[in-house]
């Protein structure tokens, strides 16, 4: 065991996937020598050589695009989009190409080898462009594997389940917490699963369920409500597509209620994809209408970012609104 | 790289002083133009290409007919540009990997993808490589080194670069060859291309047919310089101009590209001037857009009919082996056509695998969901309903083509 942060993590798991395989390749805007802004490619170019760690021009179609045709020739492009905001010039390839390959060709070709990897998420002052959570865009992408960390442990595994996945996956890093989550993170090499939740605490009141940076939000949020006698379930989703009904459900069949919680904007947030398919499966077994916390349906603002965001507090009121309906 | 050349008056540059020939060897008749010298092309070679070309016209000719008649639901010919796409092909090696646009069925047909193949994937039956899930002349080939076809313009183009990259990290010397219009070169996926491949020391070839048309608009409409080609000065990349009906001149362009990408990892452009005889695709009606004049003044420089002057002027080529060639092609691409309509539809189950190597649990409740669907309602859906049961085989399947008759 080590003590990293969340990018330390993230940093000895491309160290790791190079290590093991030559076909592990990481290019993006700055991660060669400079290790990238975030410096989650440090000393990879030192160690493994300009052709497999590299800078590419500053365009993010072409990066995808790109990366796809490395996947498609047999390589393991992890490709970095510097923040999630500017993967948008890349959807197309990522949405029409990436997700739909193996499907179009009949399984003659695939791109499974693909990793994108993004920084994502507000709470540090990124005002529109360096603070968005993109992941309900992709998520109505059949063919794609979406997953988001909520610390360094988790990053470290799910990394390495992603760089090895047959599919391609776009792996969001909450970059608030690059820095402050610190952990015990093992040095060998490990995997988590993708597409499974993982329930970090029991309970028997009501179900709370986020992914990525919001998790440690949400630890707050029901400690308040646990010292007014709410018992809550946290459910942390890791993996929003494929996501893990099941756990899900199981969950909410016991506590008949669920508050769900993200940084994204309400409309069309995955949030409204969970509470749907929970209403259609625990119908029966639901005391109270599912909550959901989100971010407001606005672009993310700069000065007001603190009313903005979907925080313990709003979670909070919430979780007790769920238990006494 | 830049290099800083002090001047003192502001002096702007157009580019107009440059002007890019276009690299011809074959005259319209079959002889070469005087000084002109052939490829080191043998006759076995020569005649495969030729045949290549023959059997592109053939087959186009033929699926456009089954269009009209409505045994297919969509079709787009090459017709025209079979001197490019055969002629670049040709010039490279077998393995090297082709990403195409859409208009390039001539590569697979010289490569050795058979009309069974291309049938199969244009009804998008049981045996189709797509496995029925993309629109006809959506071909893709493992073994032959041909990149399934999608229909998003120009995404191909900085997924060759990326192609060509490993290639160039598996140190095999291979190289790929990316085809497009004229118009996809509009799209940003193409300079992104570009830009990456030069900076990165690529071994693609970046093969634009300039058919003057992109659907109904005029390249006059696509870009206001002179055509492609010097595109690729900007990016300090090898470029060349060649008469895209001239097969002998686009089989040498290439195959100094070729070298220049293998030997030097270097990228090119080729850009090749031809003329797109037919209509964009069997939703198209050029009469609106282009005149007859035109395309007649283009018919007259037909590629095949040009590679054909020449075959005979060497006496590669004679009129009963092209009477012999041009009834076999039809009446192959005729059974081929009965045998792929007749053959049933992929199974159901195909509707939800290879979106992920594996089903996942919510696709496969879907899928079950569906066979419910269908079992209550089995006539409503009779490819669904069909393929549910496998009792049920190719003798209750409707037989087109007897409905409607002989072509």
């Amino acid at each position: 065991m080590a003590r990293m942060n969340l990018l330390q993590a993230i940093n000895n798991a491309l160290d790791i996937a190079m290590a093991e395989d030559d076909r592990v390749l990481c290019f993006g805007e700055d991660v060669g020598v400079f290790g990238g802004v975030f410096r989650a490619t440090s000393h990879l170019q030192e160690k493994y050589g300009r052709e497999r760690c590299f800078n590419t021009p500053l365009v993010e179609q072409g990066i995808i695009g790109f990366a796809n045709g490395l996947a498609a020739q047999g390589s393991v492009p992890v490709a970095e989009i510097q923040f999630a905001d500017y993967i948008f010039p890349a959807f197309d390839q990522i949405v029409n190409e990436s997700a739909k390959f193996r499907y179009r060709s009949g399984d003659l070709f695939n791109v499974g080898g693909l990793t994108i990897r993004t920084p994502y998420g507000g709470g540090i002052s990124g005002g529109l462009y360096h603070s968005q959570s993109p992941e309900a865009y992709f998520a109505h992408t059949p063919g794609l594997k979406i997953v988001v960390p909520r610390n360094p442990y988790q990053a470290k595994g799910l990394l390495l389940a992603a760089i090895r996945d047959p599919d391609p996956v776009i792996f969001f890093e909450p970059k608030r917490l690059y820095r402050a989550a610190v952990g015990e993170v093992p040095e060998e090499d490990y995997q988590l699963p993708i597409g499974e939740a993982e329930v970090l605490k029991e309970g028997s009141d009501v179900t709370v369920l986020g992914w990525g940076a919001q998790m440690e939000v949400i630890d707050r949020a029901v400690e308040l409500a646990e010292k007014e006698g709410i018992s809550c379930e946290v459910i942390d989703l890791r993996s929003i597509l494929p996501w893990d009904e099941e756990s899900v459900v199981e969950s909410v069949l016991k506590t008949g209620r669920l508050v769900i919680t993200h940084e994204a904007p309400r409309t069309g947030g995955f949030a409204g994809e969970i509470a749907a398919t929970i209403q259609e499966r625990c119908f029966l077994y639901l005391e109270s209408p599912i909550e959901r916390v989100t971010g407001l349906d606005t672009p993310f603002p700069l000065t007001l970012e603190k009313e903005y965001l979907p925080d313990h507090l709003k979670i909070f009121e919430a979780i007790k609104a769920s238990a006494a309906f | 790289m830049i290099t800083m050349h002090g001047v003192h008056t502001p002096e702007f540059l157009t580019g107009d002083e440059l002007h890019i020939p276009i690299f011809q060897l074959l005259q319209q008749s079959g002889s070469l133009f005087p000084g002109a010298e052939a490829p080191q092309l043998d006759q076995d070679k020569a005649r495969r290409i030729y045949r290549a070309m023959l059997g592109t016209r053939v087959l186009d000719e033929r699926m456009l007919a089954a269009q009209r008649q409505g045994r297919l639901s969509f079709y787009m010919q090459c017709t025209g540009e079979e001197a490019a796409v055969v002629g670049a092909t040709a010039a490279l090696s077998d393995s090297d990997m082709i990403m195409a646009q859409y208009r390039e069925q001539g590569a697979l047909l010289y490569r050795g993808f058979s009309y069974d193949e291309f049938m199969n994937q244009l009804f998008g039956n049981e045996l189709d490589y797509g496995k029925g899930r993309q629109m006809p002349v959506h071909y893709g080939s493992r073994k032959l080194h041909y990149m399934t076809i999608s229909s998003p313009l120009a995404t191909q183009i900085p997924q060759a670069a990326g192609y060509a990259y490993g290639q160039k990290l598996a140190g095999e010397g291979h190289c790929t060859i990316t085809f497009f219009g004229e118009g996809a070169a509009s799209e940003g996926d193409f300079h992104a291309a570009l830009n990456m491949a030069s900076v990165h020391r690529v071994p693609v070839i970046f093969f634009c047919r300039n058919n003057g048309y992109a659907i109904s608009t005029p390249a006059s409409e696509q870009f206001a310089a002179d055509g492609i080609a010097p595109r690729a000065f900007g990016y300090r990349m090898h470029a060349i101009r060649v008469d895209g009906n001239d097969v002998l001149a686009v089989y040498r362009a290439t195959q100094e590209a070729r070298r220049i990408a293998v030997e030097h990892n270097k990228p090119v452009l080729i850009e090749a001037m031809t003329y797109r005889l037919a209509a964009h695709s069997s939703s198209d009606d050029p009469s609106g857009y282009r005149s007859r004049k035109e395309e007649e003044a283009w018919r007259e420089k037909d590629p095949i009919l040009r590679m054909r002057l020449w075959l005979n002027e060497l006496g590669w080529w004679s009129e009963e082996e092209e009477k012999e060639l041009q009834e076999h092609l039809r009446r192959e691409v005729l059974e081929t056509m009965k045998r792929a309509e007749k053959r049933p539809p992929p199974p159901l189950d195909t509707l939800v695998s290879d979106v992920y190597a594996e089903v996942t649990p919510a696709l496969q409740r879907q899928l079950d969901t569906l066979k419910s669907h269908l079992r209550k309602y089995p006539d409503a859906y009779p490819k669904g309903a069909r393929s549910l049961d496998p009792d049920v085989g190719m003798t209750q399947l409707d037989q087109p083509f007897d409905a409607q008759g002989e072509l």
